[in-house]
């Protein structure tokens, strides 16, 4: 079992080193160079030829991919064209704010996920079954921006105003101090994610319960409640881990949006703004930022499907 | 400007057998999927096309002062009309999104088909570069290359494509792995058919299952990528009229003008829960279809 998580571990490596190399070029491709994009049109020859000596712009090309490699290890993340001041110092609480989000709504959304997914298995074919999944679909089918204005309309502005649609809390202050606004953001993600957990566990669960040893265990008298939670639940819970994990790397991806929407300060809101101005620099660091979160939480997911799979933890891996 | 949008329905009664059509027509969820879809794909078509006739108005010009209730839905904050904007918002998004699925749809049913067939070193080349490209976030990738490149058009259209192209590899490769063991193959082979009309005219017709469910579900996440991008304000740029644009300049006046808002957000929610619901009747028609040959 070992050498096929260590591999995966090398392969992962392998990947977050490749997608490196793609962001890097990405910057080689943009007209002008950095210290120009920094200084702007008007800059005199003297200070770009100085920028760019400082910023190592005179090296060969493979050079400053490694210089910035190394950079992104020491923190080092560059100068922001925008801002003009170092990279890090943007993102250091944005980090903590989007992780916040994220882990509020991965504790919302898994357990609720599994739960729903489990009821709806045990009373297929009848009403709450079938709202469960009609539900799930539906919101599966929505882009998380509709989810987030559909939840606005309902309770900020239009219907009720109950909720703060906006997180402004002030510069320098920790946005968990302000809970009331990380309501929305939070059921916004919720919403997008638990739909696919709902539906592979109910889809797992079926599966395991028409399966032979549980139809045993019913045969042998086993009450139900046990059958389900010992016998049934436990087996059906690996398949789903894998799903989770997926829903919980693609949040990576997808709390951009839902930030942007509610001007939630976290790294999202960041990456939407560097785009705007555009900021490579930072673009760039975010983009690797977030394939990190993506790579090992994939990672982290396959490392769970390895375990809890015997047929895997003998054999070769895929 | 319709012909745009008809290609990915020829490939859907070209390309699936008629069994697979009629077994997905059964299914009631399906008919209230294509009932909302056609319904959004027709505002969408027809919008352009109706809209001097409807309100006289074009999707750009300024009819009144900001956020007056003149015509039916009322102004946005520029003065225009909310409902002539709104039947001129959805041509584009559709288009975008069909077009970035269809080029999806292409490079991944070729990556994928080439790498089940070839296998080896071949096979394993375009898999490692799937997983190089899978471990972005499409989102961020998008966002990557809009930087680089600008908020154009054809920079959606090819982001977007790129990034369902591994996705739909993946289930291409897997889906022509199960056929080409078959004996037709083997006997095609044998008669020294080349290996692209193997290809296209043996393995191709086996695999239509699995690729419309794919396509339906790119074409979801198309339409959300699309509409995602222009609500950021980094895809569809002003003053064009544009369905996540809108979405994008009139939430700060969600209070007082609700409709510009609305409108695009009910057309977005309707179209992608219609292609959803057929995607998942489709999915079943398949499944039932080859009972027995997995799972």
């Amino acid at each position: 079992m070992m050498p096929i998580i260590l591999r995966r571990l090398a392969t992962s490596v392998l990947i977050l080193l490749a997608v490196s190399v793609l962001v890097f070029v990405a910057t080689l491709l943009l007209p002008g160079d950095p210290a120009q994009a920094i200084l702007g049109q008007q800059a005199t020859p003297e200070r770009l030829a100085a920028l760019r000596e400082q910023m190592n712009l005179n090296d060969p090309v493979w050079q400053r991919y490694l210089t910035w490699l190394g950079g992104l290890f020491v923190g080092d993340f560059g100068v922001s064209a925008a801002s003009g001041g170092p990279v890090s110092a943007l993102l250091g609480e944005r980090i903590g704010a989007s992780l916040v989000l994220l882990a509020a709504a991965g504790i919302i959304s898994i357990p609720v996920g599994l739960l729903v997914g489990t009821y709806s298995a045990l009373r297929r074919g009848r009403a709450g079954d079938h709202i469960a999944t009609g539900t799930s679909l539906v919101l599966a089918a929505l882009p998380e921006f509709v989810i987030g204005i559909a939840l606005v309309t309902l309770f900020s502005t239009t219907v009720f105003t109950i909720l703060p649609s906006v997180t402004m809390a002030p510069p320098g202050e920790a946005v968990w101090n302000y809970p009331l606004q990380l309501i929305l953001p939070t059921l916004t993600l919720v919403l997008v994610v638990t739909p696919y957990i709902i539906r592979m566990m109910r889809a797992t669960m079926l599966e395991v319960l028409e399966s032979g040893y549980v139809e045993m265990a019913r045969l042998k008298g086993v009450p139900e409640r046990q059958v389900i939670l010992k016998h049934a639940l436990p087996h059906a819970l690996s398949p789903v881990a894998q799903v989770v994990a997926i829903q919980l790397a693609w949040m990576a991806g997808g709390v951009v949006v839902v930030e942007f929407l509610f001007r939630y300060p976290g790294v999202g809101q960041a990456l939407v703004d560097a785009v705007t101005n555009r900021d490579v620099q930072v673009v760039q660091v975010l983009a690797i930022l977030i394939a990190a979160v993506y790579i090992v939480v994939n990672l982290l997911a396959d490392v769970v499907g390895i375990v809890t799979n015997p047929k895997l933890r003998t054999g070769g891996a895929r | 400007m319709t012909a745009i949008d008809s290609p990915q329905l020829v490939i859907q009664e070209t390309k699936a057998p008629p069994g697979l059509l009629r077994r997905l027509v059964a299914q009631r969820q399906a008919k209230v999927g294509i009932g909302l879809t056609a319904a959004v794909v027709l505002l969408a078509l027809l919008g352009p096309v109706l809209l001097p006739l409807v309100t006289g108005f074009t999707s750009t010009e300024f009819t009144g002062r900001p956020f007056q209730p003149d015509g039916l839905f009322g102004t946005d904050n520029l003065g225009r009309d909310v409902l002539s904007r709104f039947l001129d918002g959805g041509l584009r998004l559709l288009a975008y999104a069909a077009l970035a699925t269809l080029l999806g749809m292409v490079l991944g049913v070729l990556a994928g088909m080439t790498a089940a067939y070839a296998g080896g070193q071949v096979d394993s080349l375009i898999m490692r570069s799937n997983d190089v490209l899978l471990a972005l976030p499409s989102l961020v990738f998008a966002l990557l290359a809009i930087t680089v490149l600008g908020p154009e058009g054809w920079v959606l259209v090819a982001v977007i494509g790129i990034t369902h192209a591994p996705r739909i590899a993946r289930v291409t490769r897997s889906a022509t792995v199960d056929v080409i063991t078959e004996d037709f193959i083997r006997a095609a082979e044998m008669y020294a058919v080349p290996r692209w009309k193997i290809l296209v005219q043996d393995v191709l017709p086996n695999i239509t299952g699995p690729l419309m469910v794919e396509l339906g579900l790119r074409m979801t996440y198309s339409i959300g990528a699309v509409a995602s991008l222009s609500f950021l304000g980094l895809g569809m740029q002003p003053p064009t009229a544009d369905w996540g644009l809108m979405i994008n300049e009139n939430r700060i006046a969600l209070v007082i003008q609700p409709w510009g808002v609305i409108l695009p957000v009910l057309a977005i929610a309707v179209l992608t829960v219609g292609i959803n619901l057929i995607t998942d009747s489709l999915a079943r028609a398949a499944a039932n279809a080859n009972v027995g040959a997995s799972k």
